[in-house]
């Protein structure tokens, strides 16, 4: 079976975030990237049914060119080949936008399953698996824990999806094939790349496509595309709230024993 | 920036004062579409409706050129079987319930969502349509965006009439990004309906109302102008499912002390462990300690596991993503042990530990030990 990975490249959070000087997001210099979360769960998810149906796994993503690294990391992993939307055409979309492009990108050729992470871990909107499905005209599943495939006459006819709700219960059901599954972090436990992995990755094609390619009119695409437009970030008011108890570790955990009794009478 | 002119059934600032200007002859709309579970509105769609009441009164003191008219805002019922429920939101602040109540709606299903939703979206072109952030909407609104062509705006935490440059009717709205670590403050621009979907806790919900209201609200119930029939499944539902035996029950706990992915692996959880016991607690997780395998699935809290209140919460190298927030934020007294002293999980702590937690929280196991003698 033939399935298309969407990952993306988001800054790594832990690290000290500076904002850029225009005020509308971070300071990418000397910002370390890394694929996101829940896109390395997907990943591994369609290596896994790759694996398991003899088929291979095509990875997509867009962005500028540090992206290359997020591509190459994924076929070390085992994906046979990879796609980079590239151009700045594409750069500072929206979730429409952004899944205008990749549905695009996927469209052109013929897919059994296009799987995303459920959510990206900068902008978070939740929304690109399902906005390819809506282009694509298949069904989909945002937040999957579980895909158990359904064969009919041989072949991968429809899939047993477990979705995520609130509350602790998960929805079953069955879709139909092809489909569009956004997975959710810890469905599976993501593999690590071996030395093996790493080298092979070094000769597989990463081809580039341009709006052009997918027959897209650059206007309908990247922030030009996009009616959301983000005009500046900050940082929440820090422990706003909070008080800080300061001193070193002996001093701060006594002085905090004593609050948790005496003010807030909790101990 | 005059977004709304020229828009078929949509006067907003084009037509002349005081005369409704597009076909449909009327004038800015808001919807809101609460969430059911066991045929009850849920908490968090309340506050959708709140949300929706602001909103009208920010757009109607907004955009200086259109005449002061208050803005409308209907709520949007989809569902089988929903007269207890449609009465419920008719009793509240909304010029009218609009409800789609058919066998096919039974059980929720993107297709059947969007079948009933697009259409009605296309017909009456409201400004706004709001939604609660829910695991069911983040399923289905993007997608709803997508084939109705509206805007999409999700897991907003606030608005304001803002400075410029705001959107075409003025407004600035607020949503977290980088799981709450930098707040950002966006607008829509051009001209159409947006989607907008509203975080838990981000608006309060308005006091249900006094039983005199009760009068009024059958005359506000009225169908849906689509055939709800037009719903298509499109996925089929085989059942529902715990997600874990939940044998560990978080709910009842007094005092818990809970980890996060700072903690570093399952096999530094000793001191967590010993401070746990030193206060009497349970000990709870974050969603990445439960990813990683390090705690089991019954010990998360947050969106996705437990919802938890105890009189004391400890949240040992638990950042504060919103998704975990929502699961904690009604525990009484909150310390928050972290070395990032930006981390979001400080915003919602009462008291406050800077530094690295595998020495704080030994020092303030001996601290409490000392405490009790």
């Amino acid at each position: 079976m033939k399935i298309a990975v969407c990952i993306k490249q988001v800054p790594n959070s832990e690290a000290r975030l500076r904002l850029s000087r225009d005020g509308r997001w971070l300071d990418e210099e000397d910002l370390p990237f890394i694929v996101n979360e829940s896109d390395e769960y997907a990943l591994e998810e369609g290596l896994r049914l790759a694996e398991r149906t003899g088929g291979e796994v095509v990875v997509f993503s867009l962005g500028p060119e540090r992206v290359r690294e997020a591509l190459r990391k994924a076929l070390a992993l085992g994906a046979a080949r990879a796609v980079h939307l590239a151009d700045p055409a594409f750069a500072g979309g929206d979730a429409l936008a952004t899944g205008r492009a990749l549905a695009a990108a996927v469209g052109r050729e013929a897919f059994d399953l296009v799987l995303t992470g459920s959510q990206s871990d900068d902008a978070g909107f939740g929304a690109t698996g399902s906005v390819i499905a809506g282009h694509l005209g298949w069904p989909h599943v945002w937040l999957v824990m579980g895909v158990e495939l359904e064969p009919a006459e041989g072949k991968p006819a429809s899939a047993r999806v477990t979705r995520e709700m609130e509350s602790g219960v998960n929805e079953v059901s069955r879709v139909a094939l092809p489909a569009v599954l956004a997975i959710q972090a810890g469905i599976n436990h993501p593999r690590y790349a071996s030395l093996k992995g790493i080298m092979q990755a070094k000769k597989k094609e990463i081809a580039v496509l341009s709006p052009a390619d997918l027959g897209l009119d650059p206007g309908e695409l990247g922030a030009a595309g996009s009616r959301l437009e983000v005009l500046s970030v900050a940082f929440p008011a820090a422990g706003e709230g909070a008080q800080i108890l300061e001193g070193d570790a002996k001093t701060a955990t006594a002085a905090l024993v004593e609050k948790l009794r005496q003010e807030a009478r909790v101990l | 920036m005059t977004a709304q002119e020229g828009q078929a059934g949509q006067d907003g600032q084009a037509g002349p004062a005081g005369q409704d200007g597009g076909p449909a002859g009327r004038g800015r709309r808001i919807w809101v579409v609460p969430q059911l579970r066991d045929g009850r509105v849920t908490r968090v769609s309340w506050e959708a409706v709140a949300a929706a009441r602001r909103l009208a009164g920010a757009l109607a003191g907004s955009a200086a050129p259109a005449p002061l008219r208050p803005v409308r805002v209907d709520a949007v019922l989809l569902g089988s079987g929903l007269d207890a429920a449609a009465s419920e939101v008719a009793r509240r602040e909304v010029a009218a319930v609009l409800v789609a109540d058919h066998p096919a709606l039974a059980s929720y299903t993107p297709g059947a969502w969007i079948g009933v939703l697009a259409p009605a979206i296309d017909a009456e072109r409201p400004d706004y349509v709001l939604f609660p952030h829910t695991y069911q909407t983040v399923d289905f609104v993007p997608r709803l965006a997508q084939r109705a062509g509206t805007g999409l705006l999700p897991e907003v935490t606030g608005f304001a009439a803002g400075g410029e440059p705001a959107g075409g009717d003025g407004l600035v709205w607020t949503r977290p990004v980088l799981g709450g670590k930098l707040q950002a403050t966006v607008r829509v621009r051009g001209a159409g309906t947006v989607l907008v979907s509203v975080q838990s806790g981000s608006f309060q919900a308005d006091a249900p109302p006094q039983a005199a209201a009760d009068a009024d609200a059958g005359a506000k119930l009225r169908p849906l102008a689509v055939d709800p029939s037009q719903a298509r499944p499109d996925r089929e539902i085989l059942g529902y499912e715990e997600a874990a035996a939940q044998q560990v029950d978080l709910t009842k706990a007094g005092v818990i002390v809970a980890v996060g992915r700072g903690v570093g692996g399952a096999d530094k959880l000793g001191p967590i462990e010993e401070l746990a016991r030193a206060l009497g607690a349970e000990i709870g997780a974050s969603r990445p300690v439960i990813d990683s395998g390090w705690l089991p699935r019954e010990r998360q809290i947050g969106s996705s596991g437990q919802t938890v209140s105890p009189r004391l919460y400890i949240a040992a190298g638990i950042s504060g993503a919103i998704q975990h927030l929502v699961g904690m934020k009604g525990s009484a007294v909150i310390v928050a042990i972290n070395k990032d002293p930006s981390a979001p999980i400080f915003s919602v702590a009462r008291y406050g530990l800077v530094g690295d937690l595998h020495e704080l929280v030994p020092a303030l196991t001996a601290a409490v030990k000392a405490a009790r003698g």
